[in-house]
This record gives structure tokens, sequence and C-alpha cells, in this order.
């Protein structure tokens, strides 16, 4: 299933899944030019790709990775996560199992008349808010699941849709413990 | 220990404090201030090499040789992209290598300057880790950081870059005891759970085989050690990869050969029909498997490595161990000890006549019947003119490769040095210095091709300087022979550039760089010739001409499965014609 080794059995057999990983790394230089090139130097996919520093003091930042492949590709992509040096800890919040996953969007809508009222009316429904104003335009903020903000942004074509720019999924797990 | 001192003199600082003992460089303006350091001082040996890649592959073949870290310094730009092949290549064959390159100074990087390139960029999928260290009070926790993780876990190359600046300024240097990688903790101890359970599965075993690679020859000479207690405790067949030939003595009577593509027939027949399979080592390479789906279909598979990432990447395993392979094995040998398992002796005699059935087909045989040289006479005379000898072997990439695996005996680890994963031309000169450098009064001979020879000649001048005595033995026969050889398989024998027209004249070359040349065109004469070359003083380029069509063989055709294998008797014009389909040319 490797696609470095041509001898690889065909793919297609084993159902595509997708992932969310946390990885936990030493915020070094050049960190997440090692973990995106990972990705890209042994043909994984990346769906959305999440990074921050999260804990200042000892210098450590958190990449969620959104991803998605067959299981025996996401078990591989886990374990070359988890040999880098830098990396502390890789966990799979599919597989534990009760992660809560958010994105954060930012969407321009441009009209005038009944299109600002349905755009109005349409933010409400989804929550989100209204963070810049003109008067032919408004800037919305909106955060949830991945497939919400998909929704509002199709709903939001026919009114005006200008331009999008969204975090990518931040992703925990629920409870008291850390992960 | 701290003390403040330039970054220039902690590199030197840090160099000994690793216990470091040989290096391999080549000055220029990014590394001056180091080159100084080194000047002043007499505890670390610096090797000139003629080319940074010649610096790596040395570096390689000393830590092959011997077990340590291999250190190579270069400068800025040209110097470092040079070291990108050796890095690949140690990546791949998983060997420790700390490279220390220069950079230009700080203030200038992203400036386009003089001899500037984004080093960490370039060297980052190609190496374990690599630091470009902007701070000069960062540099020997990063140094010794550096060997650390380089030795530690899969070895594996790691580079530091030091802009110039960095090397001028003062800083507090603390040695090696002080530093504690943050983040890097390899696991060495294997499950004991699944080594009960491996142990289990060997006892019950009817058709078993230890499969051993590269793996139990980076974890030390006790770790083959065990292997062979192991191996002799159980009386179970052992074969080996490329990288791991040496574990497992090549003249003990358990031994079946390498395997793959262009490995026995009794070995791979066995790797094909065994039932319990135990990987020691060892990372199931495209060149070892042949066709996946039909690779060992009814066996258990037992996987012993330290890699995580290595189980279950290319063939799935029914457990996977993840340790130091020394580590595994003494657990194994005490499970098995302590729960008194006997091997299944009737099953194994079975076993046994069965692989004598596939030996008895003599897959390695040859006739030396003409005064031209075949390739496979010549080594086997290599091989026994130097019995009994400390003899340490590396070799370049192609059939001479392949024909060295088969028929020079290893019986001891470190004591064979070749490209494996990546396959680089001209490895094997620089590696064989690298070696000599580390056993001054070895006979360290480089099994080359003609074509391959002359990817990295000029460090026969490095040879020259630092009196170290290589010997060359070229396999010359006017091609790319495994180039043509897949061009005859693949290619309607249509030999496209793989016919080198004009080669120097290897005794004039030889002489012209102050070394000795030989020439041998008769198998008669072959014998004397290799002994002349082996009381050869200093470093020899051996001309040794062989049959200029001979092919390697047995091979398993790409696409194939390890018991559809082709033997030399079988192999006609139209069988190597027909040997490898539509879909196997693709596989290379």
């Amino acid at each position: 299933m490797q696609p470095g080794s041509v001898y690889a059995i065909k793919e297609g057999k084993d159902k595509t899944e997708q992932h969310t990983l946390s990885v936990l790394v030493d915020n070094e230089p050049g960190v997440l030019a090692r973990v995106i090139g990972l990705f890209s130097g042994r043909g994984y996919n990346i769906e959305s790709l999440t990074v921050s520093e999260t804990e200042h003091e000892k210098h450590r930042s958190r990449i969620t990775v959104v991803t998605a492949g067959p299981p025996q590709v996401i078990e591989q992509i886990k374990a070359q996560l988890e040999r880098m040096v830098p990396v502390h800890r890789v966990i799979d919040l599919t597989v534990t199992g009760k992660a809560i996953e958010r994105e954060l969007l930012l969407i321009k809508v441009r009209g005038a008349g009944d299109d600002r009222v349905e755009a109005l009316r349409l933010a409400d429904a989804f929550r989100a808010r209204v963070i810049d104003a003109t008067t032919e335009s408004f800037v919305f903020e909106l955060t949830g699941r991945t497939d919400k903000l998909d929704q509002f942004i199709l709903l939001m074509q026919p009114i005006g849709l200008v331009e999008v720019s969204r975090t990518g999924v931040a992703a925990i797990t629920r409870g008291p413990e850390a992960t | 220990m701290t003390r403040q001192m330039t970054g220039a003199e902690m590199v030197v600082q840090a160099l000994i404090d690793q216990g470091v003992e040989h290096l391999f460089g080549y000055p220029g303006g990014s590394v001056l201030p180091i080159y100084d350091e080194l000047f002043q001082q007499d505890k670390v040996q610096h090797i000139l090499v003629r080319q940074e890649g010649g610096a790596g592959h040395s570096a390689e073949g000393y830590a092959r040789s011997t077990g340590k870290v291999g250190v190579v310094l270069v400068t800025s730009g040209p110097g470092a992209t040079n070291m990108v092949t050796p890095l690949a290549d140690a990546l791949m064959d998983s060997i420790p290598m700390v490279c220390i390159t220069g950079q230009v100074a700080t203030h200038l990087i992203g400036s386009d300057a003089f001899q500037e390139a984004d080093t960490v960029g370039i060297t980052r999928p190609c190496t374990k880790h690599n630091w470009l260290v902007k701070d000069v009070n960062d540099l020997a926790r990063i140094l010794h950081e550096a060997f650390y993780v380089a030795r530690s876990g899969r070895p594996g190359p790691v580079v530091v870059d030091i802009p110039k600046d960095v090397q001028f300024a003062t800083g507090t240097y603390q040695g090696p005891a002080l530093v504690e990688h943050k983040t890097y903790r390899p696991r060495v101890e294997g499950d004991q759970a699944a080594i009960l359970a491996a142990v289990e599965m060997i006892a019950k075993a009817k058709k078993p085989l230890f499969y051993t690679g590269g793996g139990v020859i980076n974890s030390g000479p006790e770790a083959s050690a065990l292997l062979r207690e192991l191996a002799h405790l159980t009386g179970f067949p052992v074969t080996s990869t490329l990288m791991g030939l040496g574990a497992f003595p090549a003249t003990d009577k358990q031994w079946l050969g390498m395997l793959g593509m262009h490995g026995t027939y009794e070995a791979n027949n066995a790797m094909h029909d065994c039932d319990v399979m135990i990987n020691v080592g060892a990372r199931f390479d495209d060149r070892i498997t042949g066709r996946l789906d039909a690779f060992s279909p009814g066996s258990k598979k037992i996987h012993i490595d330290i890699d995580p990432s290595s189980i279950n990447k290319n063939v799935r395993v029914d457990i996977g161990i993840v340790g130091d392979v020394a580590h595994v094995l003494k657990a194994m040998l005490a499970a098995w000890k302590s729960a008194g398992h006997k091997p299944d002796k009737a099953g194994l005699k079975s076993w046994w006549s069965e692989i004598d059935g596939w030996r008895a087909r003599n897959s390695l045989g040859f006739r030396q019947n003409s005064e031209t040289i075949l390739p496979q006479y010549a080594i086997r005379t290599l091989y026994e003119r130097t019995l009994g000898k400390d003899v340490y072997i590396s070799t370049e990439v192609g059939q001479h490769q392949m024909w060295a695996a088969q028929y020079f005996g290893f019986d001891e680890p470190n004591r064979w040095m070749t490209s494996g994963g990546l396959g680089t031309m001209g490895y094997g000169l620089p590696a064989a210095i690298g070696a000599q450098a580390a056993h001054r009064d070895a006979l360290c001979i480089d099994i080359a091709g003609d074509a391959s020879i002359l990817m990295n000649i000029q460090e026969l001048s490095t040879a020259i300087q630092h009196e170290l005595p290589v010997k060359v033995f070229i396999l010359n026969n006017q091609y790319m022979g495994m180039v043509r050889q897949w061009q005859q398989l693949l290619h309607g024998n249509r030999l496209s550039h793989s016919y080198t027209d004009s080669l120097p004249d290897f005794v004039k070359l030889a002489e012209a760089y102050g070394a000795i040349g030989m020439r041998c065109e008769k198998a008669s004469e072959l014998e004397g010739a290799i002994d002349a070359m082996i009381a050869a003083p200093g470093p020899v380029l051996f001309d040794c001409r062989v049959a200029n069509l001979a092919n390697c063989f047995p091979m398993i055709p790409s696409g194939k499965a390890h018991n559809e294998m082709l033997l030399a008797a079988d192999a006609t014009d139209e069988v190597i014609a027909n040997a490898i389909d539509a879909a196997g040319k693709a596989l290379v």
C-alpha cells in the first residue's frame, strides 16, 4: 500500500477512512516543514492542518492534521510521525472516539436589498456573528464542524459570496483527562 | 563541565568528548574557523577527501566497519549539496553519521550570499534530523544531541549547520553528560508478551526460517552472537538480506545464502514455503519480497525491528516486536530456555531434506573452463586467496556487487560495506578508505565495476595522501553490466548507452595517481595476480578483465514470486527476452 514501493499491492481493496490526528511537537524551527514534508514525500493526504504553539513555556505546539487513506496507510502515517525526532506524541482522535472538532470561518458576502436580509437571516440560523459591515457587505464569523461551515458557504454563494478564510480543524478530546 | 569558548572550539571539543578519532572532510570559506581549530590540535585526525561525497561515503564505511558514528565536515553551499547523496544513502541503510556543515553568517542567510544554500531545507528529507544553529550557546547541546540521535534507535545521518558568525562567537560549552534529549527516546526492550507469543510460535514451527537483515549488524556484535546461539539451539535455517551479510557465518551448515532478487534458489524457495518466518532486523524491501501478493503465502510472520514504522509497512505480520535486535534475541533465548522448548525434530528433518533438494540445484554454479575469466570465478578466487586474513570488503553498485554478495563468504559482522537501499554507484572506494582509516593494518578491498569506479575515482588520491593501502578490484566488462542485463530482459536487447566506449587504461590511471596498477586477463594467472595485489604495500587498482557478457543469476524477474526464479542454466536468450511480462516491466 506504500506509494514508495513499486511492488505495492493494488489499492482499492480497503476503504478510505478520514482520521484526525493530534501531534504534539517541540516547537523548534522547521518542525512544521518536517511534518508537511513527511506527508508530501510519502504521498499521504492532508485534508486540513492547523498548528499553533499551545504551551509557550515548554515551547510545545499541537498540530492537528485531518488525513485520509486506507487503514494500513493511516497506521503508517502514525508510525512515521511518531518516529520523528521532535515529536512527543501522536493521538488518533478518530480512534479515541470522543473528540470535539471545530473550525473557524471568516466569510465576506456582498449584496443589496433582499440579499442582505437573507444573508443576515441565514447567519442567525447558523449562529454566525457579523464582525464587519458596510452598506453593501458583511463579514461573518462562524465556528463549527467542517460540514457546517461547508453548508454555510454553500448557502452564501447565490447571495454574493466574495471570499472565504478558514482555519482548518482544531480538535480536543472530551472529559477531564489530557490526551 | 562548562567552559567559555568559541563556536569553532566547541565543535572540536564536542568531537573529542564524543570519542571521535577520525573526521572526513573538505575545507571551504564557511568552515575555516573550524579548520583553524583542527589545525591546532592532534586528537582528532582529519582525512582530506577530493570531493565532499567521498567524505560522506568514507564516513559510512568507517561507521559500518566500526559500529561507531561516522563524522563529516564540509563547507556551505556546494559542500553541503555534494553531501546529499551520502546522507540519503546513510538514511536508507541506517548508518549513523554526523555531518557538520558550514553556513554563511546568520545576517546573510536568505540573501543569496556566495556559497549559500538552504542546507537544512535540502537535507531535511534525507536525514534523520537536522539543525541550523543560530546561537552559539545552543551549539554544544545540539552537537551532543546530534551524536545521540545519529546512533540511537534506528541509526541514521544527521546534519548540524553552523553559520560562520556562530563559529566565531563565544559562548558556554557543556559536555555530553549534561545533555538529555527532550523527546527522542527509542524503545530498545521488546514487549515481553509479544516475545513469549513469538517463542511459542517458533516452538511449534515445522518449516521455520530466520530472515535476518542490517538491523542485526547495527545492533552490535552481541546481536550476531545471540542470533547464532538461537539458530544453533533451534536448528533452523538462516538467510539474510544484502545488508545483513556476516551476521550469520557463511560457512555454517545452516546458512542458505542471501535471499531476494539475486538470492540463492534455496533461500528464496525456503522463504516461499516456510510456515514460520522470523524477520530479525530486516524491512521487507521490494528487492527481497518480489511480488507482494505472492510473498510467502503460507507463513506466520514474526518481525523484530527497532523502527515501529517498519512493522506492517510492506507486509502484514502476525507478531511485531519493536525493539533492539540484541535485547529482543536475548529475551527470546531466555524465554525459549525457561519454557524448556525443543525444536520439532521430525518436522525440521523433512524441512531440511526439502531445502537440500533446492540446494542440489546448485544455483550459484558456474564453469570456469577457458582462459576468459568469469566474474563469478574472480570473486570466488578473491575470497579463497584472502581467507584467514583480516578482510573488509566494500562494493560499488551493479552486477559486481551481487556477485560479491553471492560468492564472497562473510563469517563476521561489520566486514561488508555496500550501498543497499539507495544503490549508490561510487560508494565503494570511499567506503573502503573509511574502513581502512579505522583499521590501518587490515586488508580493505573495494570490489568494483568499471563504470562505478569512475564515479569517485578521485578518492584514490585521498588513499595515497593518507597512506591508506586500499585495493580496488575492478571486474571490468566494459559495460554497465546490470543496466545491460535489464535492457536484455526488458527492452529487446537494445543496449542504450550502457557500453563504455573509452574507458581509461586503469593501470596507467593508477600510476598517474601514484598508486599501483595491475591487470589480469587470463584465468590461469588470476590467483598469482591477486596474491601480488594483496602483497602490494600501497593502494592498488586491479583491472580484472572478465567475460563481457556474463549476467547475474539466479534472479527473480521483477513482478514474479520467490518460487519463479530464473537460474543461469535455464537462461537462454529466448527465456531472458520473455522473462518479464508487461506488468513486471513497470516495476523496475
